[in-house]
């Protein structure tokens, strides 16, 4: 394959579901997993005379995570009816906005594969509602129509046609959902289903302007797919043109057993949707107050957050890179500094939690927020390390044990004897016994090699099964046979 | 039972009398459901009679005056429902196959005030489909006639509930406005109808046929009836969002009984080029009398593309609504399904079988109407005169403080007449699409009959939520015209019946 005689233009088009306690434009509880058309109600299955109420925090969410985008936030919105027929559609035409999303355009930057930052435009950010879920049960010619998810608050995040690769699509995809899960606007998990994408690529001849034609992929179910898919359809667009042929504008649907995509319908097929303003909801305004009120609130950004670990609490950069990837590591990190006594060690913290707890979590598959261990009980065990109560390596141990019961830190230290023996007169007597038994690296060490002290430290480690305080032993060794080279 | 019996009698005095005591709420209820087994033969107003609800009802509301705990604006008001309002304890069909048997899970907000007011409902009455007609000849169940002359249409689509009324069966009834559906037959069956300001009723629970133009209002025999009516259904719903945030004045306590210094303005489309010179004769009649009271009228010369653009303007947007609001029956959820062998046959033939005709026809025009391509030249088009429309209204009402004109260009025309000509049928909305289109509130009250003894209906409309000043001047010409409730033959004869027995 001819990679650069062609670029590839890819668009991405996001629906992450709102964290709403309830509906867009009904009371009824927007969950996950309840039994099949236990969350529904008038409004939500269309029943005749229905009307819809648009929910405030959803709105609210929609503009924060404008906000979190950079996106220009419309000052008079309005909702439109997209018209088709489908049986999850209880009303025969799905609310959502055309003329006036709430957030127009914006941006996104990330760094690519190549070490690159590149600044993504976003098209638009708009609100609309969910459809229903449509089940064909095995063996049975009936459908089962499950309404739950029918009238969920999405936010339909449309990219411009600025991504050239796939691993800029990953790339794209997982910054957006950090900076979202940030603003605390949607989980995005697309496990269950609170974050989807549908891509958009063609191929050109490498420098071009002109777009070539573009289709649409769906059924992507990971980011990783999505990476996948694309490289699997760029690949096949690329071998049509060199064939000879055209690309066709269609729809098609990625086979991850497959590995590849098919055509899941044409261009000719595509329907008119005829939008027209939902005389139901009237256009509103938002004022610049409330829209400055939902700026204020807005919670602190990973850029932000990671210029602070750096810049005022002195964390390395490569350590506030891991703990600002993902929000709830960054949460847990913030409590603990919120805990840290006045002057306490924060960058201590940080490589407890980067180095220990992250590692903890990662191993029970669960995120760091769901940890049994608390961000207090994490300082109180760093603090032990600092004042010299336990070592470095027996903090480990505590902070595994303190993750699986209710023992306070201290109380897991006395029950495993994991104390550092930090008294010079308990440990003097080992450390003489050790440079008793090992003249010859007690040689080695006064004809100047460095390297044999470690060793002798480590006799006394071994020696006390541990527990001696390994900066004390070596203050005692280098105390009783005097300075390298003697 | 001495004096004139009680479902006679006006909606204030029989509430009155039910909360002194003096008349139980079980009489007026039988005497009710008798007239409509006297009249339902003749006039077939309704789709649905609750008698078991009904009695139940009155039971509880006199069990309510034993315990001194009587109230209500309404109460012991027996009251007919128009069957697209939605109610728990009645089936609400629309008039259609299509909803055939369906009985909603919750109660319209009106339904809710009725029943809060201690209204009794006593059925639902017959509409055209989905309330798309001008005569209720497009109910899927059967055609209603009108009181004064069963040979001829009520008017529509709210034809059963202004029949009810006309008949004297009921004091009061529900009827639903979008282009004219409650002046119209008011018009035609000699009663007073009121069309609200639009948002100043909730539309929750009224099963939406153009949602912009959709609005709730009350039928009665008189005009202090209809305006304690309108304002037991009037105040904000946050249900509802396009419901107004005002909250409406007592209407009732308004009402004046002059017109003394009133600036009335009156345009030749809306009298004198009305064509029917019966018609035509009641309103000039109408006019002078206002005129002989103190109004000063005033010509509106500029004001002809009203009548002109509305037709057209109101049909573009209304069944572009309509085609959005029509689509969620399809045979899934509920109602009946016309089962086919797939997904799309199944929607083709439930749609196909369950909707009426003209209901098809409005549904394809709308949907023509927003079709990529043509929604620029059509429905866009049509929204943006609508403003014309209501631009040219606010600045008449800058001049006037009321407008005055006929309500329909034709009395009650015979059954079967216009049903295969739409667009004639159309035409009889001529006069009261453009208050429609502009959201303004608008009344029509009786003014007299024809030759032929067909009532005529004068139409008052005023500036957006000018509701009390149209029922007071409504009020005051229904005191110059010395009419009250100016019902039908049948009614008369049925009262004499009731009396003698
Ligand atoms: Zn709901």
């Amino acid at each position: 394959m001819s990679g650069a005689a062609y670029e590839s233009v890819i668009g991405l088009e996001v629906h992450v579901q709102l964290a709403t306690r309830t509906k867009l434009f009904c009371g009824c509880l927007n969950v996950y997993g309840a039994d099949a058309n236990t969350n529904v109600c008038s409004v939500c299955t269309g029943q005749p005379g229905a009307l819809p109420v648009l929910n405030g925090f959803a709105l609210e969410l929609a503009v924060r995570a404008g906000l979190a985008l950079g996106c220009a936030i419309a000052s008079r919105t309005k909702f439109d009816r997209k018209n088709y027929f489908y049986p999850d559609l209880p009303k025969g035409y799905q609310i959502s906005q055309l003329e006036r999303p709430v957030n127009g355009e914006g941006s996104l930057r990330f760094v690519n594969e190549a070490g690159e930052e590149r600044v993504v435009r976003i098209a638009r950010a708009h609100l609309e509602e969910d459809a229903g879920k449509t089940m064909h049960p095995d063996g049975d010619r009936s459908s089962l129509v499950d309404l739950n998810r029918a009238g969920i608050p999405l936010l339909e995040i449309v990219s411009a046609p600025d991504l050239r690769t796939p691993q800029e699509a990953y790339r794209y995809l997982t910054e957006l959902k950090r900076r979202l899960r940030y603003a605390r606007v949607s989980e995005c998990d697309m496990e269950k289903g609170s974050l989807r994408c549908d891509a958009n690529v063609s191929i050109r001849p490498a420098g071009a302007t002109e777009l070539g034609t573009r289709t649409e992929i769906k059924n992507l179910n990971s980011f990783r797919n999505v990476e996948r898919a694309l490289a699997h359809e760029i690949e096949r667009q690329t071998a049509v043109v060199e064939e000879g042929g055209s690309v066709v504008q269609e729809t098609r649907t990625w086979r991850e057993d497959e590995e590849r995509t098919e055509t899941l319908r044409s261009k000719e097929e595509a329907e008119d949707y005829r939008y027209f303003p939902d005389p139901d909801l009237p256009e509103f305004e938002l004022e610049e107050e409330r829209v400055d009120a939902i700026r204020a609130a807005l919670p602190e950004m990973p850029d932000v957050k990671r210029a602070r670990y750096v810049g005022s609490l002195g964390i390395p950069e490569a350590t506030a890179d891991v703990l600002t990837a993902d929000r709830d590591a960054a949460e847990w990190f913030d409590a603990c500094v919120a805990a840290l006594p006045d002057g306490g060690d924060a960058k201590g913290v940080a490589n407890a939690v980067t180095g220990v707890v992250l590692a903890l979590a990662n191993d029970q598959g669960v995120s760091i927020a769901d940890l049994r261990l608390t961000p207090e009980r994490l300082v109180e065990v760093v603090g032990l390390v600092d004042d010299g109560t336990i070592s470095r390596q027996a903090a480990r141990k505590v902070i595994a044990e303190l993750d699986a019961g209710d023992e306070a830190p201290a109380e897991v230290v006395e029950r495993l004897g994991l104390a550092q023996v930090s008294d010079e007169d308990a440990l003097g007597a080992t450390v003489d016994e050790v440079i008793a038994a090992q003249e010859k690296v007690v040689e080695d060490y006064r004809g100047g090699n460095e390297n044999a002290l470690n060793a002798l430290v480590g006799g006394v480690m071994k020696a006390t099964k541990g527990k001696a305080n390994p900066q004390l032993a070596r203050e005692l060794l280098i105390r009783r046979l005097g300075g390298a080279g003697g | 039972m001495s004096g004139p019996s009680p479902a006679f009698r006006s909606a204030v005095a029989l509430r009155d009398d039910a909360l002194a005591g003096k008349l139980r709420v079980a009489e007026i209820v039988e005497e009710t459901l008798a007239r409509v087994a006297r009249t339902e033969p003749t006039i077939d107003a309704f789709l649905h009679v609750d008698a078991d609800g009904a009695r139940a009802r009155a039971e509880e509301l006199d069990r309510r005056v034993a315990a001194g705990e009587a109230s209500g604006r309404l109460f012991g008001v027996p009251i007919a429902v128009k069957d697209n309002i939605c109610t728990r304890s009645m089936p609400t069909t629309c008039g259609s196959r299509m909803l055939e048997g369906y009985l909603p899970p919750y109660d319209a907000h009106v339904v809710e005030r009725l029943l809060a007011e201690g209204a009794v409902l006593i059925g639902k009455t017959n509409c055209d489909e989905f309330g798309m007609g001008s005569s209720t000849e497009n109910s899927a169940f059967k055609p209603t006639r009108n009181p004064h002359d069963p040979t001829r249409v009520p008017g529509g689509s709210s034809g059963g509930s202004a029949a009810a009324v006309a008949a004297g069966v009921v004091p009061l009834a529900l009827g639903t406005d979008t282009g004219g559906s409650i002046r119209q037959p008011a018009s035609l069956c000699g009663v007073v109808g009121f069309k609200p300001t639009y948002g100043a009723v909730s539309r929750r629970g009224l099963v939406a046929f153009a949602s912009s133009l959709d609005q709730i209002g009350p039928f009665g025999a008189s005009v202090l009836d209809v305006a304690h009516l309108a304002s037991a259904l009037a105040g904000h719903d946050p249900h509802d969002s396009t419901s107004a945030a005002f909250e409406p004045p007592d209407y009732a306590s308004l009402l004046s009984r002059s017109v003394d210094g009133l600036r009335l303005g009156v345009h030749e489309d809306f009298l004198e080029k009305i064509k029917d010179a019966g018609v035509k004769e009641r309103l000039r009649a109408a006019v002078r009398q206002l005129r002989d009271a103190g109004a000063r009228i005033v010509r509106l010369d500029d004001l002809d593309f009203l009548t002109r653009v509305g037709i057209p303007t109101y049909y573009l947007v209304a069944t572009a609504e309509a085609s959005a609001n029509l689509a969620r029956y399809d045979g899934m959820r509920y109602g009946p399904r016309e089962e086919a062998a797939d997904l799309a046959a199944t929607y083709a033939r439930t749609r196909g079988a369950r909707f009426g005709d003209e209901v098809r026809r409005r549904i394809l025009l709308g949907t023509f109407a927003l079709r990529a391509g043509h929604k620029d030249a059509y429905y866009e088009r049509a929204c943006k005169v609508r403003r014309l429309v209501q631009r040219a209204f606010a600045a008449a009402f800058e001049r006037v403080d009321l407008m005055i004109g006929g309500t329909s260009p034709v009395a009650a025309f015979p059954l079967g007449r216009n049903v295969t000509d739409p667009v004639t049928m159309y035409r009889c909305d001529a006069l009261t699409v453009p208050a429609s289109l502009a959201g303004l509130p608008a009344a029509s009250v009786p003014c007299g009959r024809t030759a032929e003894g067909l009532p005529v209906g004068l139409q008052i409309l005023g500036p957006p939520r000018a509701d009390a000043e149209v029922l007071s001047c409504a009020s005051a010409f229904e005191q110059l015209s010395g009419r009250f409730g100016d019902l039908a033959p049948l009614a008369v004869e049925a009262a004499a019946e009731g009396d003698d027995a």
